[in-house]
This record gives C-alpha cells, structure tokens and sequence, in this order.
C-alpha cells in the first residue's frame, strides 16, 4: 500500500513534520501551570494557535466568511506539519460527513464554518452525536440568509441545541483558545464520545484583535486514542459484528423505538455528563461578577463583553449590578444558575440574535426555582453591535417600570 | 483486524453462538474462496429481509465474497434497499445520511490510512442509483476528482425501490414509475462516462448473469482502489417489485437487459492495468507453488 501522504509529497528528504518536534503534556498541566505569554491577536489567530497545539490528524476545510481565514491557516498548519492530513471538501455537507468518517475512523477530526455553512451541513452535524463521533466544530456564527449578509448574528446556536452536540460560546479570544483545545479533550472521553462546537461570535471576535494568553507552542495534548471510547471505532480492529438483526431502526419493527429511545437518552446523557471535563479544563461553567447583587446581566458569548462595560459603568455610579457569564450552553450549567441568581430581583438578558434561544432556555430552566423577573433583551440581529448605552438604557427601563428609582 | 482478535478466546468457544463460531472456523477470513464453493463455506451474509427474487441481493453476496480482505474491508451505504442486506453482514457497515456516502468514506479512508499505514484498509462504497447518482451525486463526483482510493458501487435498480417505486437519474428513458407519471422525460444518466470524465482508475458496468466474472470485477475494483485511485461499478440489480417482473423470470431479465443495453464492460488507466496485471500473474504463480 502506498503510504506517501500529500504532507510529505514534495518535501526534502530530511524534512521533518513540525508536529513531530512537539512535545505532548499533560493537559491539565497545560491549562493551570504552563507558562502563558501574552500576545495581542484576532480571534481567527487564536483558534490558529489553540489548532497548532491540539495534535490534530485532520482537518478538512470549506470556506465561507468569517471562518474561512481560520481553515485556510489549518492548511498552513498542515504545510508545516502541524496537522497529518487535510483537503478541501466539496461544500459542507460533504466537509461534515467527511468528518463523521474520519471520526469513526479512530483520528482526531476539526473543521470550521459559519451561518449558512452550518445550517447546509446540519443533517450531517445533527447526526454526529447518535454516531458518537468525537470531533471539534469551530463556529464563527453569522446570518442566516436571507437577506444575504455575513454580519455576525448567533442565530445558529439555537439550532445545534437540541442536537446532543456539545457546545461552548467563547466570549473573547481567549475563551477561543482555550474552548478549543478543551473541546477536544472533553469529546474524546470515553463515558462523553460526542463532538463538541466551539461557538464565537463572528467578526467581533474573529476579525477583532484581543489579548490571549498562550502556553508555549512547543507543547501540544495528547494525541486521540482511537481505542478509547464508547463506541468501537470503525477500524475493523474488533471482532466481526451484525449491526442489526432485523431490519434496521429506521424500518419501525417493535424493538426500533425502544432502540432509539434509549440511544437518544444516552447520547443526551453524555452531554451532561460532559461538564466534569469542562470544569476540569476551563473552570466553573458560569463566571459569575458581584454575587450579591439583586440585578443581573445573563448571557454567553460577545453579549457578555458588553454586559461587562455596562457593569463597570454601573458600578463608577455607585450602583451594583451582577453578570453571569455562561460557557457552555451543552451541558446547561442549570443548578449552578439557580445558585447563582436564587436572590435576585431581576435578570436582563442581552442576545446577538432575534429569537432569543438564550433567553428560552433560562425562562425554562429557572421557572419555579428562582423567583426573579427574566426580561428577554436587549436584544440586537442582523449583525448590528451593541452598545452599552442600550444594556444601560434597559437597566433604567425596568426599573422604571418596577416603580424604583433610576 | 488480526486472527487473534475475531478468534474466540481458549474456553469462550461454546459460549458463541454457533453462528460465530461458523464465520471463524468455516467463514471468509484470511483465505481466498471462490464464488465455485459458494454453499461449502459460510457467507458473510446469510439472512437479510429482501424481497423474494431480488437481484440486487444476489449481488451484494457475491460482493462480499470477492471481498480480498473481508477481515479489514468497511462497507459505507446509504439509504435504499441495499443497506439493509449490506447491514447483515459481517463486515462494518456506516450507515449515515443520505446521499452522504463518498464524503463519508473519503474521511474515513484517509482517517484509516493515518492511523494504519502499514495495513490496507479497504473502503467500499455500496448504493443505489438514486442514492449516489441523485442525493449523492456531489459527494460522488467530488470523491473521484480528489482521486480518493476506494470503491463506489452503484446498484442499479433503475428506481427508488426503497421508498415505493420512483424515478431516479438512473431510470430509463419514458419508464412510467411514481413521479414520472407520464414516463421519464430525459435519459438515463451517464454515469460510466462521468466516472471516465473524472478519471477514475477503474470502471465496469456490469449484470449478475455471470457469479466468477461478478467477485473477479469486484476483486479488480478494489485492489486497484487500495493502491491507484477511485474505481466504480455499475450493476444492474432489478427491482423484480417495481418493474413487476415475477420471480421466477429475475435471471432472464437480468440476461436479456445485459444483452439489450446492459454488456459487460471494463476500462482502466494504465496504471491500473500494469499493477492490475502484475498481483494477477503473481497470485496465479503462488496458486500454482
């Protein structure tokens, strides 16, 4: 069998992959003691960085904006040996399937995509979770068309919630390395086995300059065992099987549904099982800013950023108000939220989108275990920005409302 | 997957079902059978829940017997008929999405080849005609244009039989079938020429008429994918269902449409007919020490 890879066609001779050079460390070590220098990069750089150190086998790429600059620096990454294999795929549902057969075949799998890139490959990428397929999916959320805009709107997120698919939302560059790197670990455990997306709002952060902090890129995790998960990878490296006696699952013979049922139920399972990895890796699941405050900010992602100007300004007034940053969306971080806001008063609850996905799922999950009002915004879509002025502008609304002084 | 491993451990013999314990001792694994001794060994498939007189059944079984390296072959389908023989079988099978299957196992090739370069492991893509040629036409074109190294099978029933008899690329033109209540208005696509256009190492278009000439197609097919780049089969497997042909007379369709407009027919690079040529003439010579 051939064995000559198109990394190393038209290499020297002596050539040897960078990847190679690396050295693997345990993972934990990386996050809370290794050394970090400082830099000042975009967030498209910093998913480049967090990829450089993650021993990742493939990388299979489309492009479309704001992601594509992130996929187009995997195939750099490649170049230098960094990655093993990569290739662009035909579009994305060719990319997302593509992934789901390089999962099961036992590597470490990425790709990257934004708004209607992930709504194209979304048969796909809902299907990942049933396969248990542990991969990493780096979202730069965008519109959804139509109109046609690549304005940053995170929209999309409501769409991967109910799917069994991790999923983290990074404020800030930061949070964008560091969420990558920990997506791969936390998907590949054993009792999780489930791709894991990385969510960023586009261009605020992708295109954005930020400080992150690195660890040294001589270092890198360690790299997936192909062995190691909840379900036998597709390597013909145990013993010959029937998937299925009767008909298949779909067909609806008596046991299916029970089949189903239970695959389901385990899938989402996982999810919550999950949230020990990400403690482990990325802390608590909320970051929680004055606890005893009696008004709160809640939100993930950029919206996050701008509560927190908007506290400090509050707060240069002499008045307190709290936020709670949430990480992960999947696993929902529920009791620690209850906890969090079990005496407050009120909750504002600024969105980068119309729908308000992020609002729902408190409204839901806090009914009749918090007695606070949840207001669903500020909320701004199609890609405007947010101002602090307009967080400020609701604060003094409702409390107008609530018959307080502002 | 080494013989260690399917091996049932010293003292677990009696606790396997027979079925398995048949597979390892009288099966497939790690020895050449001829599709002459089908009946003195066991299949990889055995039981599936097709239609009584299907073709396409009687395909895929000789599929699995002309498998060169069942024990490290994975089979990638997709929705239609097909799979649910193909999921029967002793082999891994990827059922994904539809019309996914090319993309699929393009990732889960190179993702083998990562992490086993020393042992081919083969990839073969089985799936209908509207499955690959419609649903899965993008995936399909673009897996032989990255020259990705394994094997599409098309079983070609001419229609959707899957979800109740529809036209698909693949139906001939004028055939009155669901969703083409007036008969097909264009022509049967082309897909041999495409295979051609997107310089596919190896293509064949093939009938089940002939058991021998069925597992050496196959055989070729995959051999030359595991070392020069994609190859593509094209079978004829009625739907004796959708095309109302009774039973009995499933063969002598199958023998007249091969006459008709369906010929054996082989093409290769030739790459693939030196290498092709070359593990023939050596495995004749071993046959014969």
């Amino acid at each position: 069998m051939s064995n000559t890879t198109a990394q190393v066609a038209g290499k020297p001779a002596d050539w040897v992959p960078a990847g190679d050079l690396q050295e693997v460390k345990d993972p934990e070590w990386l996050f809370h003691e290794a050394p970090r220098e400082q830099i000042f990069i975009t967030g498209s750089e910093a998913a480049r960085e967090a990829i450089r150190r993650s021993n990742v086998d493939i990388a299979i790429s489309y492009p479309i904006t704001p992601q594509s600059e992130t996929m187009q620096q995997c195939g750099y990454l490649y170049d230098e040996g960094f990655i093993k294999e990569y290739y662009r795929g035909e579009e994305e549902i060719g990319v997302m399937s593509a992934l789901g057969g390089s999962s099961r075949a036992g590597v470490r799998s990425l790709t990257a995509t934004s708004g209607p890139g992930l709504m194209r490959g979304l048969e796909a990428i809902s299907s990942w979770p049933g396969a248990r397929t542990p991969l990493v999916l780096l979202n730069m959320c965008r519109v959804i068309n139509t109109p046609l805009a690549i304005q940053p709107d995170n929209i999309e997120i409501s769409f991967l919630l109910n799917t069994g698919i991790l999923h983290a939302h990074a404020e800030n560059q930061q949070d964008f390395f560091d969420y990558s790197i920990a997506a791969f670990l936390v998907s590949e455990e054993v009792d999780v086995t489930l791709p894991a997306v990385v969510s960023v709002d586009g261009f605020f952060v992708t295109h954005a300059r930020g400080n992150v902090k690195l660890f040294d890129e001589k270092y890198k995790i360690p790299p997936r065992d192909g062995w190691r998960s909840a379900v036998p990878a597709m390597d013909n490296e145990n013993p010959p099987a029937r998937i299925s006696r009767d008909a298949p699952i779909q067909k609806s013979n008596f046991i299916s549904y029970h089949m189903h049922a239970s695959w389901q139920q385990e899938v989402f399972a996982a999810v919550e099982r999950s949230a020990k990895y990400w403690r482990r890796y990325i802390g608590d699941l909320v970051e929680v800013v004055n606890p005893d405050a009696e008004e709160f900010f809640v939100s993930s992602g950029s919206a996050v950023s701008q509560a927190r100007e908007a506290v400090r300004q509050e707060e240069e007034k002499g008045r307190k108000v709290g936020l709670v940053k949430v990480k992960t969306t999947r696993p929902w971080p529920k009791n620690e939220l209850i906890a969090a806001l079990k005496n407050c008063k009120r909750i504002l609850v600024p969105e980068f989108n119309q729908a308000g996905w992020f609002h729902k799922e408190l409204c839901s999950t806090m009914y009749g275990n918090i007695k606070a009002d949840i207001i669903g915004g500020p909320r701004v879509y199609g890609g405007m920005t947010m101002p602090t002025e307009m967080l400020l502008d609701w604060l003094k609304e409702t409390r107008k409302a609530a018959g307080e002084k502002v | 997957m080494s013989f260690e491993t399917i091996r049932p451990s010293p003292g677990y013999e009696d606790i396997l079902p027979i079925e398995y314990r048949d597979l390892i001792e009288h099966g497939q694994y790690g020895r050449d059978v001829k599709v002459t001794e089908m009946g003195k060994f066991k299949e990889l498939i055995e039981e599936h829940p097709m239609c009584a007189g299907c073709a396409m059944t009687l395909f895929i079984r000789l599929v699995m017997i002309a498998l060169p390296n069942p024990e490290h072959t994975i089979n990638v389908g997709t929705a239609g008929c097909g799979r649910l023989a193909i999921s029967q079988a002793n082999i891994p099978f990827i059922y994904g999405n539809y019309g996914d299957t090319n993309s699929v196992a393009s990732g889960l090739k190179r993702g083998l080849e990562l992490r086993f370069p020393n042992q081919a492991k083969d990839v073969v893509v089985m799936a209908g005609d509207g499955g690959l040629i419609d649903i899965g036409f993008q995936g399909l074109m673009h897996s032989w244009f990255r020259k990705e190294r394994f094997t599409t099978i098309m079983l070609d029933n001419e229609v959707y039989g899957n979800t109740g008899g529809q036209e698909s690329g693949m139906t001939m033109q004028g055939a009155v079938l669901k969703m083409a209540p007036r008969g097909k208005v264009v022509e049967k696509i082309d897909a041999l020429g495409l295979a051609r256009t997107a310089g596919c190492a190896y293509i064949a278009r093939i009938a089940p008429t002939n058991p021998a000439r069925v597992v050496r197609t196959v055989r070729r097919a995959i051999l030359i994918a595991r070392e020069i780049g994609p190859t593509y089969i094209q079978a004829y497997t009625s739907c004796n269902i959708e095309y109302a042909i009774p039973t009995p007379e499933v063969m002598q369709d199958a023998f007249d449409i091969e006459k008709e407009r369906y010929g054996f027919h082989e093409e290769m690079t030739d790459e693939a007919k030196e290498y092709i040529t070359r593990i023939e003439k050596e495995a004749k010579q071993k046959a014969k020490a």
